[in-house]
This record gives C-alpha cells, sequence and structure tokens, in this order.
C-alpha cells in the first residue's frame, strides 16, 4: 500500500543519513504485552463457546534522529496473537513516518495516527484514523493511516493539511470471536461507494487554537467514511454482513474551557453522505476534587450526554445516551488509577460497566485489571449481541 | 564635654545604622530581598537540561524518573517550560507544556504519546506530588516575586557562610503551605535551603540546595536538590546534568506541535 510514498520518504532520509551519518541517533523502545480475558458466560453464537482467552502482542518502537533534529523516523511495526479468534490475531504499522520540522511548519509523510477530540465516552470527532475494533471495544485503538500532512503554525492557530492516500478498513471479530454481531463480518469483500474503492484519496484541513482558557478546533474532512454501513450477504452458504463503506463530507468542532476544577467538554459533529445529512453531538463536564482529604489522592467525577439526531435509527452506539464516570489517581510511585464509568442509553434502556484499574511495578512492569459489563435493556439494541460477553481481562505490560 | 561628644557620635552612629532599619519593615526587607535573588537571575534566555529524579521511600527502596526540561524566559511572564519524560519506561515519550503566569492559572497541556493526544489540564492542582516524588507542582515551578508576600526574619550562618533568612506566604489558596522559609546566601543571593510548612502550618519538608556552578558568569544552578519529607519519611534527590544556556530556543519551540513530537 502505498510504497511510493514509502519509498520518496525512505529515499529522502536515507540522503540525509548519509550526508551526515554521524549526527544519527537512533533508539530501540517497546512494550510486550500478556492479556488474560475471562467470560463470565459462553458466548451467544457458534464458535464463541468458551470463557477464557489469552493473547500476547508486541509493539517495538525503532526511532532516528538525523540533521540536528529536523528530521526524525519512527517506525512501529505491531502483531497480536489471539488463542480463538483469528481476525484478532492480525498486525499493523502502527507508525512508519518521516517528520520533517522547520521553525513554522513541518511536514509529516508516511503511516501515522491522529487524534482529534477532547470527550472521554465517545470520539465523535476523532476522523482521521481507522478504529483496530478487535482490540478493545473502546475504540481507542487505530490503524495507521497513509497520509502526507503539512501542518503550519501562526500566530492565529495551528493549521493541518492533509492528503490521506489509501483507506484502512475497520478490523471486526472473526466467526470464534466474542464482542461481535450475530452474523460475521466479511473483511474480506467490503464494498465502497467510490470506484477508486480504498485507492480513494481522502483530504481534510483543520485549525486549532488556545483562547487563554478555551482550546477550540475545527476541520473539514472529505472522503471516505471509516464508519461502515452493513448489507446482508453470503459467503459459501452461510450469511454474512457487508461492510460499504460510503463517501462523506464531514464538519467537526471540538472545544474544552478549562476553568479551575472544571472542564466543560463539547463535539459536534456534521456528516454528509449520499444516504443522509445528519447532525451529532457529544457533551460533558469533567470535575476534578485535589488533594482528597489533605491525601495525595485527586478524584474526578465525569458526566457526558451523547445525541444524534438520527435517534433510534442511527447506527451508531450512542443516538441518545448519558454517561457518568470517576476517575481516581493515587499520584504514588507506581501511579496507581481507577477508572470506572457507567453508559445508559435512555432509548433503549441498556446499560454498559466499564472499570479500570493500573499500576506500575518495578521499573518496567505496568499491570491492569479491566472490567466490562452489557446489559441490553431492548432486543432492538444492537448492544444484545454482546449481552453475554461481560469480562474480566488481566493485562501485564513489559516495556522495553 | 568629651563625654557628650562621644555620646553624640554614638548616638549618631545608632541612628545612622538603625534609621534604614527602623522605616524598612520586616516585610519590606524581605521582599527586597527576594526582589534582589530575582533581579540576579532574569536575562537567562532559554535553557535545557537533564532531570534525575531519584524517589525514596521510608525503607529505603529507590525508583527513578528521567525528564529533560527546556525553559524559555518571558518578558513581564512567566516563563514558558516543556517537560518530556524517559523514565519510567511506561511514560516515555509523555511530554507536558507550560507557560505559566506570575498571577491566576498557568496554561498546562499534556501529551499522551498511547492515543496521540493532546490533552488541556487544570492548573489548579498545585499542590499534588509531581510523578509520585515528595515534590509538589508549586515546588518546580519558575519563582515569581507576585506569588508569595514576604517576611524577613534575622541573619543566620548557613553552609555558603551568612544567610538571610525570609518567610513566603503563598499569594494562591491551593496552595498546600502555609508558608516556606528560605535561606538565600549574602553573597550570591542563592537558596541554600527552604523548608515547607503544611497547611496547618507543621513542618511538612525540607528542600536543600548543594553543588552551584555559575553559567554564563551569572547564573547560578544547583547540581542536587534534595526534598524530605517529614512526615512520611519519604524523599526525592532531583539532580541536574546538561545544563545549556541560550541555545537558541524561541516561542517557535513551545507549542503542540512540538508537545506532539518531543520524545
Amino acid at each position: 500500500m502505498n510504497k511510493q510514498l514509502f519509498s520518496a520518504g525512505l529515499a529522502v532520509l536515507l540522503l540525509s543519513g548519509t550526508a551526515q551519518a554521524e549526527e544519527v541517533f537512533f533508539e530501540a523502545t517497546g512494550k510486550l504485552s500478556g492479556e488474560f480475558r475471562g467470560y463470565f458466560d459462553e458466548g451467544k453464537f457458534s464458535g464463541q463457546d468458551y470463557q477464557t482467552g489469552t493473547s500476547f502482542a508486541i509493539e517495538p518502537e525503532l526511532f532516528w534522529e538525523l540533521n540536528g533534529g529536523s528530521d526524525t523516523v519512527t517506525f512501529t511495526p505491531f502483531y497480536r496473537v489471539d488463542q480463538h479468534d483469528e481476525e484478532r490475531t492480525h498486525g499493523d504499522v502502527r507508525e512508519l513516518s518521516w517528520i520533517h520540522v522547520a521553525d513554522d511548519w513541518e511536514l509529516r509523510t508516511g503511516l501515522r495516527r491522529v487524534f482529534w477530540g477532547v470527550t472521554e465516552f465517545n470520539h465523535l470527532v476523532d476522523v482521521i484514523n481507522q478504529t483496530d475494533a478487535v482490540e478493545d471495544s473502546d475504540g481507542e485503538d487505530k490503524l495507521g493511516q497513509p497520509m502526507v500532512n503539512l501542518s503550519l503554525v501562526r500566530d492565529w492557530g495551528i493549521v493541518d493539511l492533509f492528503i490521506l492516500p489509501g483507506f484502512r478498513e475497520r478490523t471486526f471479530a472473526g466467526n470464534d470471536g466474542r464482542l461481535r454481531s450475530g452474523l460475521v463480518v466479511d473483511t474480506e469483500n467490503a464494498r465502497y461507494e467510490s470506484n477508486d474503492g480504498d485507492q480513494h484519496i481522502d483530504t481534510a484541513v483543520r485549525w486549532s487554537q488556545s483562547f487563554d482558557l478555551y482550546d477550540v478546533g475545527l476541520y473539514w474532512f472529505k472522503g471516505t467514511n471509516r464508519d461502515p454501513r452493513f448489507e446482508l450477504g453470503v459467503n459459501n452458504a452461510v450469511p454474512i454482513l457487508v461492510p460499504v463503506y460510503e463517501q462523506m463530507d464531514q464538519i467537526g468542532f471540538d472545544g474544552q474551557a478549562t476553568i479551575e476544577n472544571w472542564l466543560w467538554k463539547l463535539e459536534l459533529l456534521w456528516r454528509d453522505t449520499s444516504a443522509e445529512q445528519y447532525t451529532a453531538m457529544q457533551a460533558g463536564v469533567e470535575y476534578t476534587f485535589y488533594g482528597v482529604a489533605e491525601s495525595a489522592v485527586d478524584l474526578g467525577v465525569l458526566a457526558e450526554y451523547g445525541w444524534d439526531e438520527r435517534g433510534e435509527n442511527a447506527d451508531a452506539s450512542f443516538q441518545n445516551d448519558l454517561f457518568i464516570g470517576s476517575r481516581i489517581t493515587l499520584n504514588d510511585e507506581a501511579s496507581t488509577e481507577f477508572l470506572a464509568g457507567l453508559g445508559y442509553d435512555i432509548d433503549y434502556q441498556s446499560h454498559s460497566l466499564f472499570a479500570e484499574a493500573s499500576s506500575r511495578f518495578g521499573e518496567n512492569w505496568k499491570i491492569s485489571l479491566d472490567a466490562r459489563v452489557f446489559d441490553a435493556g431492548d432486543s432492538k439494541d444492537p448492544i444484545v449481541n454482546i449481552e453475554q460477553d461481560d469480562m474480566v481481562q488481566l493485562t501485564a505490560d513489559y516495556y522495553f | 564635654m568629651k563625654l557628650s561628644s562621644s555620646m553624640n557620635l554614638i548616638l549618631a552612629a545608632v541612628l545612622a545604622v538603625s534609621t534604614p532599619l527602623m522605616a524598612q519593615t520586616p516585610e519590606e526587607r524581605g521582599l527586597e530581598i527576594s526582589q534582589e535573588a530575582k533581579q540576579r537571575d532574569l536575562g537567562w534566555g532559554d535553557m535545557q537540561a537533564d532531570m534525575l529524579m531519584v524517589l525514596r521511600n521510608k525503607q529505603g527502596q529507590e525508583s527513578v524518573r528521567e525528564i529533560r526540561l527546556k525553559s524559555l524566559e518571558q518578558e513581564n511572564d512567566g516563563d514558558k517550560s516543556l517537560s518530556i519524560f524517559d523514565k519510567p519506561r511506561d511514560v516515555k515519550g509523555t511530554a507536558f507544556l507550560s507557560f505559566s503566569h506570575p498571577v491566576g492559572a498557568d496554561d498546562q497541556w499534556l501529551y499522551l504519546p498511547a492515543l496521540k493526544r493532546v490533552k488541556r489540564i487544570a492548573s489548579r492542582n498545585k499542590s499534588g506530588p509531581f510523578m509520585g516524588s515528595e515534590f509538589a507542582f508549586e515546588d518546580l515551578s519558575s519563582f515569581e516575586i507576585e506569588k508569595y508576600s514576604y517576611k524577613y526574619i534575622q541573619d543566620e550562618a548557613c553552609e555558603a557562610g551568612q544567610c538571610f533568612v525570609v518567610e513566603q506566604y503563598p499569594v494562591d489558596k491551593n496552595s498546600g503551605y502555609t508558608r516556606r522559609v528560605v535561606w538565600l546566601d549574602h553573597d550570591e543571593y542563592r537558596i541554600s535551603k527552604v523548608e515547607f510548612y503544611d497547611r496547618k502550618n507543621s513542618l511538612l519538608k525540607t528542600l536543600t540546595f548543594q553543588g552551584y556552578q555559575q553559567y554564563l558568569g551569572k547564573y547560578w544552578r544547583a547540581d542536587l536538590q534534595q526534598m524530605t519529607n517529614h512526615q512520611n519519611g519519604k524523599s526525592t534527590d532531583l539532580k541536574w546534568t546538561g545544563y545549556k544556556f541560550q541555545s537558541g530556543l524561541n516561542d517557535s519551540d513551545f507549542n503542540k506541535n512540538t508537545l506532539k513530537r518531543s520524545r
């Protein structure tokens, strides 16, 4: 994919590298993860008749700095092996990029990840990268996106111009994977609205700026919708879901006001596809009690609301949903943290609950314990598919 | 005659010595000393240094933090600074950008490399521990005259010879301290020791400065700062290396783009 882009980038790098070879700084770091999942029940669907699962992942990061820091190259491959799900056994190049920095601009070329947004329970306006959905149900894991990104720093803000050659399909759990819909998504036969298929060149422009207590961002994106819709299909006489990726225009806004102990957050989206036009919102607050009871502990309280103009017809999960949560930071040597949240779907009266705890052990280990509970209040809510996928997950990360 | 003239002389001498002292309250004297200390440290422009934190608990177990720091002096405002975390490994690549202000909230952003996310964070948390150490955020922020009111206590012998002892009372209601007692040496106005008193006005921590070195023939920086917490028995050493001044950093080295690619 996009071989020309990388060979061009690599050629530039090698040239600059040989020119000033003695000044190249190289560093190799990375992370090894072992993960154990325990499900409270067997799954709803065939292939899901197990209650424990083990998985391992590796994510090294190779980094070069040349020309006195004006050029950097980062290579971050990723690979996961999963005991049950062959779709979750997968690899990705999270990053293979070259960044060239000048005084008031920088050019970022290659596979990269970019995050936009301010809210915690849903990342509505985060559009550049495709979700690596087999990794976790929180949607925070992303696939590397090919891009050329020119970033201009001006007094009136930072402007980012993107050309995105090539599209990454979302990953979905396979037949033996948990946390999936009843029908398996056939990722081999994705359809596209554009004749260019996954070679469509997307574009985006974003402006962001900080005004005193307020941080805002506004963008326009034109290209392939990262969220597919699904069509029923048949593969070897087995009914399947075929992902269909449409073209869209999208305008997104994100803003945060940081006032004393309060964070006020707002994400707004307007999306225009050939089938529909709609707006959606995620908004909320976070309040932090610092140094609770004269201790070092910070306690944060979060509340958010997610809304989608299409209501129950929305294929998005958060169309009229309330979220509350709490973050506890011990501020100890081991950076121990707890995060818990509850999502409530007002239309379907469904609940989802998550809890996360993490702490550092020694200089190189981090242990996390996560729990996820799903409870559908209505069989029409898509969450009904994963009702029996309540689980706890123990993760050990080794950093090198 | 002789007696009275010598009496007059003594009287005159006493007056000459005591008049300025009488006119200057301990508060004014404390402010004056602090202003002189600040004045002597102006004009450094930009600075880079490597910071090694060694955290020690009651049992003597150690853990380390490695941070690189860049700061830029601002005229008529607090400094801009960028901190980049190298250790512990799980936070490697995390970076912290701060635009400090003498009065009011600082502007602060945190970059989380795992999510590639820049978060604007509340700067209200002055008294919280920095990276689990015995240094609070406010202990590491730049010294600004407006942040305290002052009172000169006395002169006292200290490691660097003679020291002024000045009490500083934080203006910010979010400070974790009722007062700091600061020892500054007479010759160079370098801080030799600081005692921190908690909100109940009991002694919480003592910070000592060792191995002062002079840079650009003017600016003194300590190689080692040792913070001891008297209430929980823990301590943190802050070892500074690689000080570089005036290497040409400017405002364009302190924005959200540089925050994202710092590592």
